[in-house]
């Protein structure tokens, strides 16, 4: 730069040197760049596509997964594919879509047991605790149960049957003589296995596994259930009752 | 520069057909074993290597994982449990003893691809070729650890054509295949060994294990060359050869150090003169003897140097 008012070079090879890390360097950024975006837009993976159980959130879960397909191997059912650049999920990342395969939920988890890289965490040990989405009714219009039918199927398939879907009986205004059955799905207990998804008899099935970032199963921090916390407390947390100011206007009945 | 358009002919001539192409015939056995390993289970019931090119287990023990894809797995703030981390090591150690690169020479399967192209390029005379430094792919690696370290995954292989070729071949995915024919083209059309020669920063981190592999390509005949070009012609990074080959002034080691070296081979097949032998970083020491460039089979001398890894035996 101190020899740019004479524009010659004090020495033409150091300048090209400098030119060509400046070059390179920034070509090197824009692909960077470029490749950074890329990394973050292969966060989003369309909903219907679901993870092996014990997977990391989905962040974590690109950082570890190193596309091997070791799992797609292991797993017995074929349950489990690698993902092609048309599928949605990171190219080369194993799922599953439980309308197509739902998971069989081996006891002995052989997909978790074959990752290299803990993408799916081997302290999943207990596939009843695999959390590889949640079923959620997503079509109360077309559930047959809920127009008053008794078709079951979704509640009798599932693996964790009366804990993960319970049918609740409420009472058929329609007919104002029978009863409905709803399935009710309990986050809790339910794996994300997909048997239910799979099996609704419905063309466009009115049960559906969704992820559980899409879910949003967790309830905010902030928000403290009262009944809860005085069990946790032994005791109410307030002296009760609560001696409240009246607020009324002036000369109102009471 | 004006490269051979027929650079094995005269190795033929003098040499016989097997020992002008020993290394390409062995390489691309190595190329379809180690695809083999991994394509006996989907189409034979036969599992022998479970996984990919990224990570694999082989025979149920063997857990193998590349060091690159376990870099940027760390860059991308991932700490890996489970075997991926004694798999990374063990191809790490592997490649310090063969020769870094020699991944992409023996293991990567886009090199078929990529050699077609350099072969086609010398037999319809393509000469026109863009100017990319070979050390441009330096950068990439710099580019794929800071996007992994970025995006919190594992950038590279989002678009690694190798890894894509390799799962399109073994698990179907053919979308996959759709990058090597884009490099195909590229080195055919645009840049002679455009893409493993200046781009690649799989290579390029296989390159930096080059630098202190133990297998190398030594010129340790460099007395004897003529000349001829020929292994400048074939070689796929000709940048590595001159230090070597020419160093017999300056008193230059004829070993070739460079990492770039892919150890492929292709010097030594192409050399009429035998210049060429597979040699071990360190061992310095040349052939004297100016009668090895006698130009009949029959008047060869097998040398008894230790260093010499294979010989020239018929």
């Amino acid at each position: 730069m101190s020899d740019s008012s004479s524009g010659i070079p004090r020495d033409p090879r150091r300048r090209k040197a400098m030119q060509d890390m400046t070059r390179f360097g920034g070509g090197a950024a824009v692909a960077a760049t470029m490749l950074t975006a890329f990394g973050v837009s292969s966060r989003a993976r369309p909903a219907q596509t679901l993870r092996p159980p014990g997977a990391l959130p989905e962040n974590d879960f690109l950082a570890a997964c190193v596309r091997c397909g070791l799992c797609v191997r292991d797993c017995p059912y074929d349950t489990l594919r690698l993902a092609d650049w048309a599928d949605g999920p990171a190219v080369g990342t194993p799922f599953y879509v439980a309308r197509n395969v739902p998971c069989e939920m081996c006891d002995t988890i052989p997909c978790v047991k074959a990752c290299p890289t803990g993408a799916l965490q081997h302290a999943l040990t207990d596939i009843a605790k695999a959390k590889m989405g949640v079923a959620v009714i997503t079509s109360r219009e077309t559930c047959l149960n809920l127009q008053g039918l008794r078709c079951d199927v979704c509640y009798r398939v599932c693996p964790a049957i009366d804990k993960a879907i319970t049918l609740e009986i409420s009472h058929n205004a329609r007919t104002t003589k029978h009863a409905i059955f709803e399935p009710v799905v309990h986050a809790e207990y339910c794996t994300g296995c997909g048997k239910c998804e799979k099996s609704c008899v419905l063309t466009d099935s009115a049960i559906k596994v969704l992820p559980i970032e899409v879910a949003a199963l967790k309830q905010d921090e902030h928000y403290k259930r009262g009944w809860e916390e005085k069990t946790k407390a032994g005791g109410a947390l307030v002296d009760a009752p609560l001696k409240l100011p009246v607020r009324r206007p002036e000369g109102g009945t009471p | 520069m004006t490269a051979n358009v027929r650079p094995y002919v005269e190795a033929r001539a003098q040499k016989g057909l097997w020992a002008a192409s020993r290394f390409l015939v062995l390489r691309r056995t190595s190329q379809l074993f180690f695809l083999a390993l991994f394509l006996s289970g989907p189409f034979l019931g036969v599992w022998i290597a479970k996984g990919t090119l990224a990570s694999s287990m082989t025979l149920g023990t063997l857990p193998l994982t590349d060091p690159f894809v376990f870099l940027q797995s760390l860059a991308a703030r991932h700490w890996p449990e489970g075997l991926s981390v004694i798999g990374a090591a063990i191809v790490l150690a592997a490649y310090l003893l063969f020769g870094g690169r020699t991944y992409c020479s023996w293991v990567c399967p886009i090199n078929p691809a990529t050699d077609l192209a350099a072969w086609l390029r010398r037999r319809l005379g393509i000469t026109f070729t863009a100017k990319i430094r070979p050390d441009l792919r330096l950068y990439f690696v710099g580019a794929v650890l800071a996007a992994s370290a970025l995006s919190g995954s594992i950038a590279w292989e989002l678009i690694n054509p190798v890894t894509a070729l390799h799962r399109a071949l073994v698990f179907g995915l053919w979308f996959g295949a759709g990058g090597t024919a884009a490099i195909f083209v590229f080195d055919l059309l645009v840049a002679k060994h455009g893409w493993c020669g200046h781009l690649c920063p799989v290579g390029a981190f296989y390159g930096q294990i080059g630098k202190v592999a133990l297998l190398r390509v030594t010129a340790d005949n460099r007395a004897a060359c003529d000349d001829c070009m020929d292994c400048f012609a074939v070689c796929p990074e000709p940048h590595v050869i001159s230090p070597a080959l020419r160093g017999e002034r300056s008193g230059a080691t004829p070993v070739i150090t460079a990492g770039d070296c892919t150890v492929c081979g292709a010097c030594i097949d192409v050399c009429s003169k035998q210049v060429f032998h597979l040699g071990l970083r360190g061992r310095n020491a040349v052939r004297p003897d100016p009668s090895m460039t006698a130009p009949s089979p029959a008047a060869r001398v097998v040398s008894s140097q230790p260093a010499v890894l294979e010989r020239d035996l018929p």
